[in-house]
């Protein structure tokens, strides 16, 4: 209890200095940040993000994730009137059927889309579309003379685009484009469309309870087979897809433990005497990690063409280097005192790694390869983007048409899900085997 | 003594028992799982374009085509390595700025998310979910879907990456918060600080060292990533990596450059992390001694 006023100076001069740093780090560090962020913000030009935004994109991607919309359409050439769910061949009404709000006369063809907006197809060519609160809109395309649109008003409302050529009227209820050649309406409905059967399966607009007794009925068979082929969803594909994602995730991620495991005992301090060996293995270990799953997934695409074997053999690859690296720290970190206990009761080497450094490694192992499983789910995902195969693939197809957003939302969905069970069951995996591990040998 | 003599013998006969169950059961395990992986892998190959026997032997083409090209043109490497550097800096900067954002997200969801800490403790479940969504969803996904709608860039690659390392450094967090010390945060209460200011000067200086452990893991992963979605059309040097692949033959110089960046940045990143890692591991146990 002596200190010296000399001493006192020294704490407080070196306290003073903690203090100072300590400072310095808590203004510095976000200051740092900032400073940071600020590049980036004009390294990555997001000020001009603003300029290239597309906000009809958006829009487009946002609305078809949620709603459809059913086209009816005129072919003012031959007059022939057709429906069609989203435009596509798939969806297309048989000939002679269109959907209830549309009603087909002699010389004229009703369509209603709601809340008193009423499109009507008369004889040649002709096309009125009543408007609430607005008027008739009326128009006789010709190939000769162009829309010949007659609006109620002077004035053009800016819902409205018109010209010689085409009309677009867009209003909460739909759309109607008249061109020279063809007049479309489009009608939009919330949900997904035919997700469940398609228009030419007899059971498509049946309800839940139609169905679920025509399958007790004995038609099981059928309806199963009606849902399983959908052209539009492709639940077969789908299903499919999700396997091999999940085979690729499992295969890799196995096939690297047992292809690590002899490696890491050859790379680990305490098993493997010669320098030489264990610095060759393991830079061979960083090699493999270094060359990412991306350059390994272009080489092995070339040998082995896209598919998920290409996918699996990649992940394998980078995670021999990971597993290998991390296998070699545990054994290193394994307890030598049940090996010289295995050993005094006259155990053979194979015996002695069996039974006193498996059991003791283990856990970090099961828990790391589980852990790897679930994370290789999302790496088959995007590898299978790149090389082909599995939902990552399906994905970047339905975004290439830059329609099928509805699609995109669903297997987007499904790859959340099936991620996240995955992770779930590695879990409960875990769980289980290490607490059955902890229970004896 | 015989009744002795049999209990031991009872016991021993129970103990075998059990371990030719526990065999058997192993037993069981082992021929499942072997099956799974030969099954597995037969399906893989079925469904693969090229099968695996084929290719085998082709394995070695493709590096040996591009290396030899490499080495023919070996006076272009330094100058193909400095045409590329810049994209080399635009994934390396996609990584950062991600991995900063996505810290930042990260350890704000992780303090919601931690009983004790929370701000809104009847939300922690929620905020947990969250958390496992943003960790469920792949990088890709996103930023194919911003793609679409901003155009390419590093700005996609950026957001969806800091999403994804959001939650999965969000759950890393909330795991180490668990293991903080409460008594500053009732301390700082008691003086009448706000929730931000007890997190802040109550929470954050505790658990700072295991944060930036795990924030340099990340960078690590994120580097990678990077990498991967500027090959799906987000900018940086995967951008510069397709191209090159898609001139074909006669161009591998400029892949065997992107490759050689790509993998010296990797080791790189990796030998740092690791090594700062150890050093902030160690200082801790090394405070804890003393």
């Amino acid at each position: 209890m002596t200190i010296t006023a000399n001493e006192t100076d020294l704490l407080k001069v070196e306290a003073d200095r903690l203090f100072n740093r300590k400072k310095l780090m808590s203004f510095g560090l976000p200051a740092m940040v900032l400073a940071y962020l600020t590049y980036i913000f004009f390294a990555f030009d997001i000020p001009g993000l603003a300029q290239r935004f597309e906000v009809d994109n958006a829009r487009a991607l946002v609305a078809d994730s949620y709603s459809y919309k059913t086209h009816v359409t005129r072919d003012n050439r031959t007059g022939e009137i057709s429906a069609a769910i989203e435009g596509e061949r798939k969806g297309t009404y048989p000939d002679g059927t269109s959907p209830e709000w549309v009603t087909r006369g002699e010389t004229e063809t009703v369509i209603d889309l709601g809340d008193g907006h009423v499109v009507t197809f008369g004889a040649d060519n002709f096309v009125s579309y009543a408007i609430p609160e607005y008027g008739i809109v009326t128009a006789q395309p010709s190939r000769a003379k162009g829309v010949q649109a007659v609006l109620p008003t002077d004035e053009t409302p800016e819902w409205i685009n018109a010209s010689k050529n085409r009309m677009t009227i867009t209003t909460e209820a739909g759309r109607l484009t008249i061109t020279r050649n063809r007049t479309e309406v489009f009608r939009y409905f919330n949900g997904w469309e035919l997700f469940f059967f398609t228009l030419d399966s007899p059971y498509s607009g049946l309800s839940v309870g139609e169905v679920m007794s025509r399958a007790l009925g004995g038609e099981h068979a059928q309806i199963w087979q009606d849902f399983w082929t959908n052209k539009m969803w492709r639940h077969q594909d789908v299903a499919w897809a999700i396997f091999e994602t999940i085979l690729m995730a499992f295969l890799g991620t196995m096939g690297a433990a047992m292809v690590a495991l002899p490696l890491a005992f050859m790379a680990a301090k305490n098993f493997s005497p010669f320098m030489v060996v264990r610095q060759v293995t393991r830079r061979f270990f960083d090699f493999f990690r270094g060359v990412d799953a991306l350059i390994w997934t272009i080489v092995l695409s070339r040998a082995f063409g896209p598919g998920p074997l290409t996918g699996a053999l990649a992940i394998l690859i980078t995670d021999t280097g990971s597993f290998g690296k991390m296998f070699s720290e545990a054994l290193e970190n394994v307890d030598k005192k049940q090996i010289e206990g295995i050993q005094s009761t006259g155990a053979k080497p194979i015996q002695r790694y069996r039974f006193g450094v498996i059991p003791q490694i283990t856990p970090i192992l099961l828990s790391q390869i589980l852990y790897y499983l679930e994370s290789n789910t999302r790496s088959a995902t995007i590898i299978g983007a790149i090389t082909g195969g599995g939902i990552g693939l399906m994905l970047t197809q339905a975004m290439i048409t830059q329609k099928d957003w509805e699609e995109v939302t669903y297997y987007i969905v499904l790859i959340i899900l099936m991620v996240m069970v995955m992770d779930w069951f590695s879990g409960w995996l875990r769980r289980k085997l290490i607490a059955a591990d902890d229970s004896g040998h | 003594m015989t009744d002795q003599a049999s209990s031991v013998l009872d016991i021993r006969a129970d103990y075998m028992a059990q371990m030719r169950r526990k065999r058997m059961m192993d037993g069981i395990i082992l021929v499942v799982f072997i099956a799974l992986m030969v099954t597995g892998f037969m399906i893989a190959d079925d469904r693969n374009a090229g099968g695996f026997w084929d290719g085998l032997h082709r394995f070695f083409d493709f590096p040996k085509e591009v290396l030899s090209e490499a080495v023919e043109k070996i006076a272009e490497l330094p100058g193909n390595l400095w045409t590329y550097f810049p994209s080399l800096i635009e994934t390396i900067n996609i990584a950062a700025a991600s991995t900063l954002l996505g810290a930042m997200l990260g350890m704000l969801l992780s303090l919601l998310s931690t009983r004790g800490m929370a701000k809104w403790p009847r939300l922690v479940p929620l905020f947990r979910r969250v958390m496992d969504i943003m960790r469920a969803m792949p990088e890709i996904v996103i930023a194919l879907v911003l793609i679409f709608v901003m155009g390419g860039g590093p700005v996609p690659a950026m957001i969806a990456i800091a999403f994804h390392t959001a939650g999965a450094l969000g759950k890393l967090f909330s795991e180490v918060n668990e293991n903080a010390s409460l008594k500053p945060i009732e301390g700082l209460q008691s003086v009448g600080a706000s929730w931000s200011q007890r997190m802040w000067l109550g929470v954050i200086p505790q658990v700072a060292p295991n944060y930036f452990s795990y924030a340099l893991l990340r960078f690590e992963i994120n580097i990678r990533a990077s990498a991967i979605l500027g090959f799906v059309g987000a900018g940086g040097i995967g951008y510069e990596l397709r191209n090159a692949m898609s001139w074909g033959k006669g161009q591998y110089d400029d892949a065997m450059a992107i490759f050689l960046l790509l993998f010296l940045t990797i080791v790189a990143v990796d030998q740092l992390s690791s090594v700062v890692r150890e050093r902030l591991t160690h200082g801790k146990t090394q405070k804890v001694a003393s």
